[in-house]
């Protein structure tokens, strides 16, 4: 599917995201790496308050007060976005990095047409066209997502869940950017509908030839959809690996429930949850994270936090026992 | 007060020139304890069905009927049983929540309004015996503010305040598609006790045929405001008859090295414009004949336990309106299926 080229597109270097808090500091990403190639698709999963949505924003330097980053390098294409100052980086946002935001409903602006939002990501960015040419990028874009050119003159209301979310697709992509991240694209939406979406995004990427950073929980569409995959638990990349070791051969215990979490349809009354909750941030279990929900913890868990160890090619795990 | 718990008849809701449900005809039987699943797409009308029934919408034409009575015109105390009998979890296990009151206020709450205990000692035995049935521990939840409670602990007792009013049916929208997915198998294995163990009978509505099959006895998978299939979980997910349940069932991504989901080669269909008439999956149908454009198919009863609104399945009876109930199982029948 992707060509295997070793480029690197998108570099994240020991990134690190904290939260004040009066009882202390909250560490919502916690020395986070990762490497993104060209034409790759990238997942993080992980669940609600394991840090993949902060990183995501973070990587777009988009971590409102009372969060700020506070260590590690983000490096797009040879170029450090900690580096450039606030105009230089609201360019490079969509320009560079588009987002897909979770939840297209919410994201558009009700009161006006689709085709003046988009016409709004091409005069933000400094894009001049004319009248005529603008009209017809924005057919173009559109039947690049599967729209019709008339969608261009409707208000988001007038659309399906399955279309808006199109539509936001082809206002990430109107500027051609080198990586689109995808923020649970699909989790409003029902599984009909989520295979266009995503077999859109899947054009999308070929046309454009950028990588996607797939964010989301749904062991399923990461298994279908993305190359590599990286399992995010308590602000920490706990597992990355290719698709088909994760699936295989899950080295965290956490990649195992989590795959194990989802409801099979195969054996009726055989879903399993996690045991225990998602640790609070503030209140981290000594040691690893995870031990006090793992079935194969011991004392050595409970005692020393798993460094993040290379166990092979493009696949890493912070488990002592991986 | 006689008959079913609830009946709708020839139920239809309309929104400006918008059908959001269409001539449906269901029973909903208290002695017959079940959960039944009502699977559906985003606009399906499985949410308006979930507001008929509980009494938040009027229907537009047709009559719901509370234990025989027409529901537009029940008295002060027939409302009041209502109200205990069918109880509602919603979607949100924030949005039901006032922040500064503690969680006790939501259970306490319907104790003082029904007068369900006569002391404050019964209602806090009550109240922690609730806790317990969905699987939470009560001295981990009382005296607790909502922001201190995870989603998955916020929705139980959303289950719990339920459970509390010792209800005939519970109507459940979407109650774990906000909880992370490793808490939805806890969450759904305590309504699937509350069926089990108490008897109470359970309209589960959802997007996730996933979560449907693993916890429900029957399915109504919904299409464009009308059911396009219904029967027992096990037959309907196994051999779907229904077009739109096949695509369903074949469109959820599975945990596996196959990667034969995505289909982003060749042309790219647009999205289809629906047809008025005829049958509402026309434009996505595989097997479309000429007379699917002509008119909407009515349910035919294919099976003792299923029915497809499809004309594929012509040859079979016709369900009549009103028995849709005959074609579901009941939680017991399942168990000993």
């Amino acid at each position: 599917m992707s060509a295997i080229l070793a480029v690197p597109i998108l570099q994240v270097r020991g990134l690190r995201v904290e939260f004040a808090h009066p009882l202390g500091a909250v560490h919502a990403v916690d020395d986070v790496s990762f490497t993104l190639e060209a034409n790759e698709r990238l997942g993080l999963a992980g669940e609600s308050g394991s840090g993949k949505s902060t990183m995501a924003l973070a990587i777009l330097r988009m971590i409102k007060p009372p969060g700020r980053i506070v260590g590690g390098r983000v490096t797009l294409d040879g170029v450090e976005l900690s580096a450039l100052d606030h105009e230089g980086m609201r360019r490079l946002r969509l320009a560079g990095i588009a987002m897909v935001p979770q939840g297209s409903m919410n994201s558009l602006n009700p009161v006006m047409r689709i085709k003046a939002q988009l016409a709004d990501a091409f005069r933000d960015h400094g894009v001049q066209l004319s009248s005529a040419d603008l009209d017809a990028r924005i057919a173009e874009l559109l039947s690049t997502v599967g729209l019709r050119a008339e969608v261009a003159n409707l208000y988001p209301h007038e659309l399906s869940g399955g279309m808006k979310q199109r539509a936001c697709i082809a206002i990430a992509i109107c500027l051609r950017p080198k990586v689109i991240i995808a923020d649970e694209p699909t989790s409003a939406l029902d599984v009909v509908v989520q295979r266009q979406v995503m077999e859109t995004l899947a054009r999308v990427q070929r046309a454009l030839g950028c990588a996607i950073i797939l964010v989301g929980h749904d062991m399923g569409l990461m298994a279908q959809f993305v190359d590599r995959l990286g399992v995010m638990y308590a602000g920490r990349l706990v597992e990355v690996a290719p698709i088909g070791e994760i699936i295989t051969r899950p080295r965290h215990p956490y990649t195992q429930a989590l795959i194990s979490s989802l409801p099979s349809l195969e054996a009726r009354g055989t879903m399993q949850g996690i045991p225990g909750l998602a640790p609070l941030l503030r209140d981290l279990p000594p040691g690893c994270a995870f031990h006090p929900r793992c079935a194969r913890a011991e004392a050595r868990c409970r005692a020393e936090k798993p460094a993040v160890r290379d166990l092979g090619p493009g696949q890493q795990a912070a488990c002592h026992f991986a | 007060m006689t008959g079913p718990l609830l009946e709708a008849r020839h139920v239809t809701k309309r929104y400006g020139a918008m059908t959001a449900l269409s001539d449906l005809s269901m029973t909903i039987d208290a002695e017959r304890p079940a959960i039944t699943a009502v699977v559906g797409e985003s606009g399906s009308g499985k949410t308006t069905l979930a507001r008929i029934i509980l009494g938040l919408t009027p229907p537009s034409a047709g009559t719901v009927f509370y234990r025989g009575q027409d529901m537009a015109r029940l008295s002060g105390t027939q409302k009041r049983a209502f109200r205990r009998d069918v109880q509602a979890v919603f979607q949100d296990p924030y949005e039901v929540y006032n922040p500064f009151y503690r969680v006790d206020h939501v259970l306490t709450t319907p104790v003082k309004k029904f007068g369900l205990a006569s002391s404050r000692a019964e209602a806090r035995t009550m109240i922690e015996g609730a806790l317990r049935a969905v699987g939470l521990r009560p001295e981990e939840i009382l005296g607790r503010f909502p922001h201190q409670l995870s989603g998955g602990q916020r929705q139980r007792i959303m289950v719990a305040r339920a459970v509390l009013m010792k209800p005939k049916l519970i109507v459940a929208d979407e109650p774990v598609s906000m909880v992370d997915a490793s808490l939805r198998a806890t969450i759904l294995g305590s309504l699937r006790k509350l069926t089990d163990e108490m008897g109470i009978s359970i309209i589960y509505i959802t997007h996730d045929l996933a979560t449907a099959y693993q916890v429900s006895d029957n399915i109504l998978v919904m299409y464009r405001a009308c059911i396009a299939e219904a029967g027992e979980v096990e037959r309907v997910v196994k051999h779907p008859q229904h077009p739109y349940t096949q695509l369903l069932i074949s469109s959820i991504p599975k945990v596996s090295i196959a990667r034969d989901w995505l289909d982003d080669e060749g042309e790219q269909k647009l999205a289809a414009i629906p047809s008025p008439d005829g049958c509402r999956f026309l434009e996505r149908c595989p097997v479309a004949m000429a007379r699917c454009a002509a008119s909407l198919p009515p349910l035919y009863r294919t099976e003792a336990h299923r029915a497809a609104a499809c004309y594929q399945y012509a040859d079979s009876p016709e369900l009549p309106a009103g028995t849709l109930n005959e074609v579901l199982v009941t939680g017991q029948e399942h168990v000993g299926a």
